[in-house]
């Protein structure tokens, strides 16, 4: 008989038909390895290679003998993949021989197969499907280990699809009377239940008995049951709320009853399921008066006899506490439980401070006051060495300040913010302003303190912080002076964070006169020449540590200065040199400062001259101002629309709100906004004559008001830099355009005085109906005056058959960019309407 | 509910994962990671909780090993220190002095011993002796099995 050796098959048809038996010959693969043997070996290996070799050799054995159909040894190799998966290696060829474990019969293959289903399969992939028929035959099994098998893998990681093909057999044995299957069962249908909302219902009649149970396991998974589907449904909340005698009966028990062996730790009966009857407590009695007050007596009760020696008990009375705040206690009951956590505070034991922390936390907004009482242990905790500790301290002392505590906690969180972990500070950074702004006893303290804040924690602040803190220091008038001189002195020391140097440079550009001057109240003034400043100023613009920003503000503020201080040469200089910065925003600064320098000087002191208070917009948000140029540009905002005027008002006041009379107008050389007054009376002379129901034509306005002031004041944006007058021919353009009404505005250049701009107005209509009574109405800014002649016609015809024409003569001296704002009025289809509009798009070339 | 249990050692290594909601393999990888570096850098004596994004973490340090518990926001954390520590008892009752060779060389026992013990994110059986008889039962139906097979050693 020849044997060829090279293949078992070979082997088996040489031998002839026969028994079966396999033969161990020379090429029949040996038995795979043994798991512990396996172990072993990987464990042996020195480096990440050897160790990836071994797995792959394994894997390939194991990978053969897959293929090979192996009953005998497919337990041993899927468990080995389970270990090498552990160790991060791919196993997902193993799948599939789970499935073919967990249908084997024999116990032993069960177990690693379903422990192979819950580590390698998911319900993302299809495949873990096919374990669905083998659970619900293992729910029937005899065998009440393999049933349970199939109720934790099922309760572990059934899918939605498994969930409602099982939930019948979850129900079943939920209603059977075998605790150890019971209490699975129970576990098994709160997964169904988060899977598939919708069963919640089915489980219910099973749910009648759960709490007379005398198991302990049973009795645990029945609360958590009940709790899920409490949480889930209103309706369940409302029909189980009268298991609450039950539930305190129970818990009382618990407490009460003698040492027993099987559920105790350090002598508690049973910390789980008490910990677990409390959570449900807490939802069944939120909200509702009569549950709450039948378990007031079992929480005093609780909270008062809990051994507190072991973190067991501290557990149980940490619970009982979270359920007394949530529930509608008396209050007898909510000043113990607050004093329980004031306890805490004490306590040795981190986690307990830490746990307390995190629920004073909670409490703080409904129970200020008993909070308010463990203010000084809450303050100590911002020492703790330990980071969460520290962290749940900082927010919580945060949330305790106010009026009358102000200036002592906030001692407490600037000392906090000067030696805590950079991660702590931006938030301590912002919670100190924010506490500031809100509780500041003096502006003086605020600016203090605000000081403190940049000069320790200066690069942690956000960005919007220095928006909000100039805003705040301009608007204290009283202490410019002094915060000036604390920030330059500030300067002097540091010029490495950001924040303090941009809100500095701002404030020496604005009140470097006040520097030098020497005049400060607050205390003692220091002796500083314009030159000191201006080499601050300008060590800032070559230093490294400047950002290109913080470069803007500074050579914004050199610029300022020239209008404060004598030294303007200087300041040229400085100007022009950056007229060549590769910096690009800060090159064009310096050109248009230049071009300030050269050709406007005349409106340079206007231009630079003090900022007026500032209106704060939002509480947090960042102002409206532009700090970037020393120009003046309070509030032109865009226009406010009025509500639709249905009386007849003033005339003035119709003018003024074209212009959004609200505008702020500063007034030369002083630091006080004044009123827009006059602003109404000018334009009332101005416009005064306008007829508004289209008569005859008003007297032009020829001579200019004299209580005009000479010099731009409002509304200026740059000044045009390089006058590029185009030549004869200005394009018309379209100035409005909505509802059907167009008008269109076309120039021409007024002989003799080409200060003068005309423009035409052309109104068409292309809706199905006339515009009748249409009124065309114009406002300018204060340096522009304006001519209105009368319209060709007050009705605009329909479907573009006409216009009405109108002529505007406009005087710009300066020639600044020519801005309109236009008011429209007429009856259409038997309604009056009005609009207003900001006319902004002028081509250059009609005010240049 | 708990969403993960990890058990590993004090160089990283990954002695026990359980999940107890459905996660993508990466994205239980990119936990295993986070954890091991967040609870491996603490200092040594401090508090033994800790906030991961919408979770919080407590962890405990048994020997060589440390226990790792992500727990949801409602959770008692101080509670589960308390279900640490019972599942270490439970470990060691079977084991007779557990330590983490034991774990290693027998991940198999401590995942049925956890699954007796917790079930889909909540406590199964608050009384430790249960545990230790359904176990003991468990492991004598794998003895019936081997009986018919005595020329096969599964495990070894």
């Amino acid at each position: 008989m020849l044997i060829v050796c090279w293949s078992p098959v070979m082997v088996e048809v040489w031998n002839g038909p026969g028994d079966k038996k396999t033969v161990e010959g020379p090429s029949r693969m040996p038995a795979p390895i043994r798991l512990r043997e396996l172990i072993r070996t990987i464990r042996t290996a020195r480096t990440q290679a050897e160790e990836r070799e071994m797995i792959q050799k394994e894997c390939a054995a194991i990978r053969s003998s897959f293929r090979e159909e192996d009953n005998t040894y497919r337990c041993r190799n899927v468990a080995k993949l389970l270990y090498m998966h552990m160790l991060g290696y791919p196993a997902h060829f193993g799948q599939l021989e789970c499935l073919k474990l967990i249908a084997s019969q024999k116990f032993t293959d069960k177990r690693i197969g379903y422990l192979g289903a819950m580590l390698l399969l998911d319900e993302r992939q299809d495949v873990h499907l096919l374990m669905t028929n083998c659970i619900k035959n293992d729910l029937n099994h005899s065998t009440q280990y393999v049933q349970g098998l199939a109720l934790c893998t099922l309760g572990c990681m059934g899918s939605s699809e498994m969930c409602r093909d099982l939930a019948g057999e979850v129900e079943k044995l939920l209603k059977t009377s075998n605790s150890y299957l019971r209490k699975k069962a129970a576990l098994c249908a709160v997964h169904v239940i988060r899977k598939v909302p919708e069963l919640m219902e089915m489980f219910l009649p099973a749910t009648k008995n759960l709490l007379s149970e005398k198991n302990h396991g049973v009795l645990h998974t029945s609360v958590v049951l009940l709790t899920e589907m409490c949480e889930r449904s209103p309706d369940m909340l409302a029909h189980f709320r009268k298991l609450v005698p039950q539930l305190v009966r129970i818990l009382k028990n618990l407490i009460m009853s003698g040492y027993s062996p099987e559920h105790d730790v350090s002598g508690i009966s049973d910390p789980f399921l008490q910990v677990r009857i409390l959570r449900l407590l807490r939802i069944l009695g939120k909200g509702d008066d009569d549950s709450s007050e039948a378990m007031n007596d079992i929480l005093a009760q609780v909270a008062t006899n809990t051994e507190t020696s072991k973190n067991v008990g501290n557990a149980i009375l940490y619970e009982t506490v979270l359920t007394i705040m949530d529930i509608k206690s008396e209050s007898g009951l909510r000043v113990l439980a607050i004093n329980i956590l004031g306890r805490f505070l004490l306590n040795n034991d981190k986690n307990i401070r830490y746990v307390a922390l995190t629920s004073l936390l909670k409490t703080v907004q409904t129970d200020h006051n008993a909070v308010q009482r463990h203010r000084s242990t809450i303050v100590d905790c911002l020492k703790d060495l330990d980071v969460s500790i520290k962290r749940r301290a900082m927010e919580l002392s945060f949330a305790l300040v106010n009026g009358n505590n102000i200036r002592g906690m906030m001692k407490e969180l600037l000392y906090f913010l000067d030696s805590c972990d950079p991660e702590f500070k931006a938030d301590c950074a912002s919670g100190v302003f924010l506490a500031a702004e809100k509780y500041a006893p003096s502006k003086r303290w605020h600016i203090d303190t605000i000081m403190r804040v940049l000069t320790t924690a200066g690069s942690y602040v956000r960005d919007d912080s220095v928006p909000n803190l100039i805003q705040l220091i301009t608007n204290s008038v009283e202490m410019h002076a002094y915060t000036v001189q604390r920030l330059y002195k500030a300067l002097l020391d540091d010029i490495s964070q950001q924040p303090l140097v941009q809100v500095a440079s701002w404030c020496i550009g604005e009140y470097g006169d006040l520097l030098v001057s020497g005049q400060c109240e607050e205390e003692e003034p220091i002796q500083v020449t314009e030159d000191e400043v201006l080499d601050v100023l300008e060590g800032l613009l070559v230093s490294n540590l400047s950002t290109p920003v913080t470069r803007g503000y500074a050579l914004t503020a050199i610029m300022k200065l020239s209008t404060r201080f004598t030294s303007v040469n200087r300041i040229k200089k400085v100007v022009s040199i950056y007229g060549s910065s590769i910096d690009v925003e800060l090159q064009q600064r310096a050109v248009e400062y230049n071009a300030l320098f050269k050709k406007y000087d005349h409106m340079r002191p206007a231009l630079l001259e003090r900022m007026p208070i500032m209106e704060k917009t939002a509480s947090n948000g960042p102002t409206e101002i532009v700090q970037t140029n020393g120009e003046a540009e309070p509030s032109v905002v865009e226009a406010k629309h009025p509500p639709p005027v249905t009386q007849p008002t003033n005339q003035a006041n119709d003018l003024l709100d074209l212009l959004g009379g609200n505008d702020v107008v500063p007034v030369i050389q002083t630091t006080v906004p004044t009123k827009p007054a006059s602003a109404g009376g000018e334009l009332l002379d101005l416009l005064g004559d306008l007829s508004l129901s289209g008569g005859p034509a008003p007297a032009p306005a020829t001579s200019v008001p004299s209580s005009q002031p000479a010099f731009l004041l409002d509304g200026l944006t740059s000044p045009p830099l390089f006058n590029d007058i185009a030549a004869a021919g200005i394009p018309p353009m379209t100035a409005y355009n909505k509802n059907g009404l167009k008008i269109d505005f076309t120039f021409e250049r007024a002989n003799p005085n080409p200060n003068i701009a005309v423009i035409t107005i052309h109104a068409s209509n292309s809706t199905e109906a006339d515009m009748t009574d249409f009124v065309f109405q114009a406002a300018v800014p204060k340096t522009f005056q304006l001519q209105l002649l009368s319209p060709s016609s007050n009705v605009v015809p329909t479907l573009n058959q006409g216009t009405v024409t109108q002529v505007i003569r406009v005087l710009n001296p300066q020639k600044q960019q020519l801005r309109m704002r236009i008011k429209l009025t007429y009856t259409h289809k038997g309604s009056a309407v009005q609009d207003l509009a900001e006319v902004n798009n002028f081509p250059p070339q009609s005010w240049q | 509910m708990m969403r993960f249990m990890l058990l590993f050692s004090r160089q990283g290594k990954l002695r026990l994962q359980k999940w107890f909601t459905s996660m993508s393999e990466r994205e239980k990888k990119k936990i295993i990671r986070d954890m091991t570096t967040m609870v491996l850098a603490r200092q040594p004596r401090s508090c033994n909780f800790m906030q991961w994004k919408d979770l919080k973490i407590v962890y405990k340090r048994y020997a060589s090993l440390y226990f790792c518990l992500g727990v949801e926001s409602q959770e008692n954390e101080l509670l589960a220190l308390e279900i640490i520590h019972r599942y270490v008892e439970l470990l060691d009752k079977y084991f007779g002095n557990v330590c983490e060779l034991d774990i290693i060389f027998n991940f198999e026992k401590a995942y049925f011993i956890l699954d007796e013990f917790l079930m889909g994110g909540e406590i199964q059986e608050t009384s430790k002796q249960i545990v230790n008889r359904s176990i003991e039962a468990s492991d004598m139906l794998q003895e019936d099995d081997i009986s018919e097979w005595y020329e096969v050693e599964l495990f070894g």
